[in-house]
């Protein structure tokens, strides 16, 4: 029995990977429950918007990189984030003068809105690759470690190794300032609380003279901060790759149908719920119990439950689990 | 056609204009490549009208269901592997497979006949857990035995070998299964719910065909899937291909593979031409109508006694079943099964614009929309090329601006799909030939 290992080998390769990437899908899920909010329909166009800011706060790193700016142990990424929301956000409310504004004054379906989306996400993809490509793009610069396995072994004399790195605990920060951020926003200030009115009952809102307009405005704006962070927090852990964003709409939409659409507090907790199932479920314990049982001994098997390429498998199961049982989300969403 | 007005006919005459301008101007071997597909397009723009056509249903999964389709091809038509089929091998796999539904079943059936508690909630968690891993145990052993044979050239179960035609309605049957499965659970609630399950199920297909490789070889292919026409190397050597070559003054090599194009081509057309003759039927059929009232007003017509849920379950299958069939051609045109080559912008993105650009709810619409989307398609990539040597001519050989813009010359039609689906859905949202 190795308590200590077992719990340093679980605390490495389950909990601290789950927490970051938690936290990147609950960013992602949150702009997709926003929009589903105040907009009312589900934006595919949501993984490529992510895809985007992260490109653009890419160029803009690579640009510091070149003058010499630098954070020191901090990746440069993060001098370049405002610029790469204020980017974003420039795409995204255009977007929406161009395509979405008509339908909403034609009071059109959702699903025509879903379907404007598709062709919205199309020519994002297309302007992503066009500007920089379909490969793996790497920009993180920096310190690397926060604590590293070796470290982490001097330091406690443990056999296992526990690596935390910057990326992973920027996310966790970031994350954090992020959600307060955006609570704070919607409970405290009119802005928002105009926001939480109009998602909550549109006529009442326009008869007490809120106008929707600037509501979809800020909307899209704090849409364009969420995606862009979650796409450059992403991007810091794993890569940069076009298609994988993309990819990652599942496990977004996975998650804010699971705490419930339109529901903030929702769309964070169905995020980790989603993470934490995702990688428990993928990862080989064999290590882990290994540890756990008599010395000299370990499993013969991998004790994995499903290989990694099936983690969509996980999150959809979920998505399926939940539409079954509870079709409006653990936490209560809206349902049309 | 009894009912087209001429200017659908001056539509479908420029289609052919431009189908027969690439023969004329590139080459008939490539004009009939794109054609081919361009029938297989056509169907699976035909299935995907049944279902946001007629009935208003949101189905993003299109490509899931041509890649069962695909699967059916090789399953159907590729030899059985000589060993696989041992008690060890594939019917161990068989057996763990049966064991696995079974568990589900009785999951359900526990789920149904229990009453309301906590005991049923123990119950159903305690069979599917159990049943895990008794599946895992049996699956296991039987995929190692099976992946081990010769893993160079097959390391799976092969097929049945069966001709291959058969495979298409097996094809239909696959997707129409899956659709079942996905059309329970998420019919009946909201538009996007259905859109985002079968977005997921999508995905999940593709990533159970890349990585079971006892299947279908996953990622390491599926080649040499035989063949409902003669291949090529036959037809050169044949006595009556020969003189039939001289006597048109033909190349025997070149018209070798139009003979083998246009034969695919004329099965793909007494396919398209059923299903028209089928999906028109259908359309203008006491039910067709019953459909379309549904789409445009579920609440009056279930007060009218319409069953909403089971008809639009029915529709959807239909229409994935289709899709199925589709892809099940598409593998046969292809004479390979390479599940990476699925990919969601190609295989269902690309048949939303070809719906909705062609004009929704109407058949021949989809298929207008099939040919056109799919020409495009094949031909932005050359034209943006040409566009892109056109705009850098004046800057200097090894400019790297000018290399970028040449290079991503290709992504150029993911943008033109968007632009041309927006646009349309924009100024003309009943599309190019709107229903009647």
């Amino acid at each position: 029995m190795d308590i200590l290992n077992a719990l340093v080998a679980l605390l490495n390769f389950v909990i601290i990977p789950a927490t970051a990437y938690g936290a990147q899908l609950a960013l992602g899920a949150l702009g997709v429950t926003l929009i589903y909010g105040i907009l009312r329909f589900s934006n595919f166009a949501h993984g490529d918007t992510m895809a985007f800011g992260a490109m653009a706060t890419i160029l803009v790193t690579w640009w510091l990189q070149g003058m010499g700016v630098s954070l020191g142990p901090l990746p440069t990424a993060l001098l370049a984030l405002p610029i790469g929301i204020l980017a974003t956000g420039l795409l995204v409310i255009g977007t929406d003068k161009l395509v979405y504004k008509f339908y909403r004054q034609q009071k059109a379906k959702p699903v025509i809105f879903v379907i404007a989306s598709l062709g919205v996400m199309f020519v994002m993809n297309g302007i992503v690759r066009f500007i920089i490509g379909v490969d793996d793009q790497r920009f993180a610069d920096g310190e690397r470690f926060i604590i590293s396995a070796r470290s982490f072994r001097e330091m406690t004399g443990l056999d296992e190794g526990l690596a935390f790195r910057t990326s992973q605990g920027l996310t966790i920060v970031i994350a954090v300032i992020a959600v307060a951020l955006l609570f704070w926003f919607l409970n405290k200030t009119r802005t928002g609380k105009s926001m939480r009115a109009f998602s909550d009952n549109e006529d009442l809102a326009l008869l007490s003279g809120i106008n929707p307009e600037r509501v979809v405005l800020v909307t899209w704006l704090i849409v364009a901060a969420l995606a862009t962070t979650a796409g450059v927090l992403y991007g810091l852990d794993k890569s940069f790759k076009p298609f994988t964003y993309f990819q990652l709409l599942l496990p977004i939409f996975a998650a804010a149908i699971v705490g419930g659409l339109g529901n903030p507090l929702g769309a964070i907790l169905g995020g980790f719920l989603i993470a934490y199932s995702e990688i428990t479920i993928t990862y080989a314990f064999r290590k882990v119990v290994g540890y756990l049982g008599p010395e000299d001994w370990s499993p013969d098997g991998l004790l994995q439950l499903l290989s990694t390429d099936y983690k969509f498998a996980v999150s959809f199961g979920i998505l399926l689990i939940v539409l079954l049982f509870k079709p409006t989300g653990i936490m209560k969403g809206k349902s049309v | 056609m009894k009912s087209m007005e001429p200017k659908h006919l001056a539509l479908f005459g420029l289609v052919i204009a431009l189908y027969l301008g690439t023969g004329f101007l590139q080459s008939w071997n490539t004009m009939l490549s794109i054609f081919n597909m361009g029938l297989i397009s056509c169907i699976m723009a035909l299935g995907v009208n049944m279902q946001w056509g007629y009935a208003g249903l949101f189905n993003v999964g299109v490509m899931g269901f041509v890649a069962l389709g695909g699967l059916a091809g090789v399953l159907v038509a590729m030899d059985p592997v000589e060993g696989a089929w041992g008690t060890d091998g594939a019917l161990r796999i068989l057996l763990a497979l049966i064991l696995g539904a079974a568990t589900i079943l009785g999951a359900i059936l526990v789920w149904s006949k229990l009453p309301k508690g906590k005991l049923r909630g123990l119950a159903v968690t305690t069979i599917l857990v159990a049943g895990f891993f008794i599946f895992r145990a049996v699956f296991d052993g039987g995929v190692a035995v099976v992946e081990a044979i010769d893993p160079a050239l097959t390391g799976n179960i092969g097929g049945l070998g069966l001709p291959v035609i058969l495979a298409w309605p097996v094809g239909g049957l696959f997707a129409a299964g899956a659709a079942w499965i996905i059309g329970k659970t998420a019919l009946g609630l909201r538009s996007d719910y259905l859109a985002i399950a079968t977005l997921g199920i999508a995905e999940i297909i593709i990533s159970v065909m890349k990585n079971e490789d006892w299947l279908a070889r996953g990622v390491k292919n599926v080649t040499g899937v035989p063949r409902p026409v003669p291949y090529e190397v036959d037809l050169q050597q044949a006595e009556w291909f020969l003189s039939l070559a001289t006597r048109i003054g033909a190349d025997p090599v070149t018209f070798s593979s139009i003979f083998v194009k246009l034969s695919y081509a004329s099965l793909f057309i007494v396919v398209l031409l059923a299903l028209i003759w089928l999906t028109e039927k259908a359309l203008n059929s006491p039910w067709g109508r019953m459909m379309r009232a549904i789409r445009d007003n579920e609440v009056s017509a279930s007060a009218m006694g319409k069953n909403v849920k089971a008809r639009h379950l029915q529709i959807f299958i239909l229409g994935s079943a289709v899709c199925g069939l589709a892809g099940a051609m598409m593998t046969t045109l292809d004479g390979q099964l390479v599940p990476g080559t699925y990919q969601p912008l190609r295989f269902t993105f690309l048949i939303w614009v070809m719906v909705i650009v062609g004009g929704s709810g109407n058949n021949w619409g989809a298929v207008l929309g099939g040919f056109l989307i799919y020409w495009l398609w094949i031909q932005v990539e050359p034209l943006g090329l040409m566009l892109m040597q056109g705009i850098t001519a004046g800057m200097s050989e090894g400019n790297a601006l000018r290399e970028h813009l040449i290079d991503s010359a290709a992504y150029m039609r993911l943008m033109t799909m968007g632009l041309i689906l927006l646009l349309v859905l924009r100024f003309s949202p009943r599309g190019l030939i709107p229903e009647r």
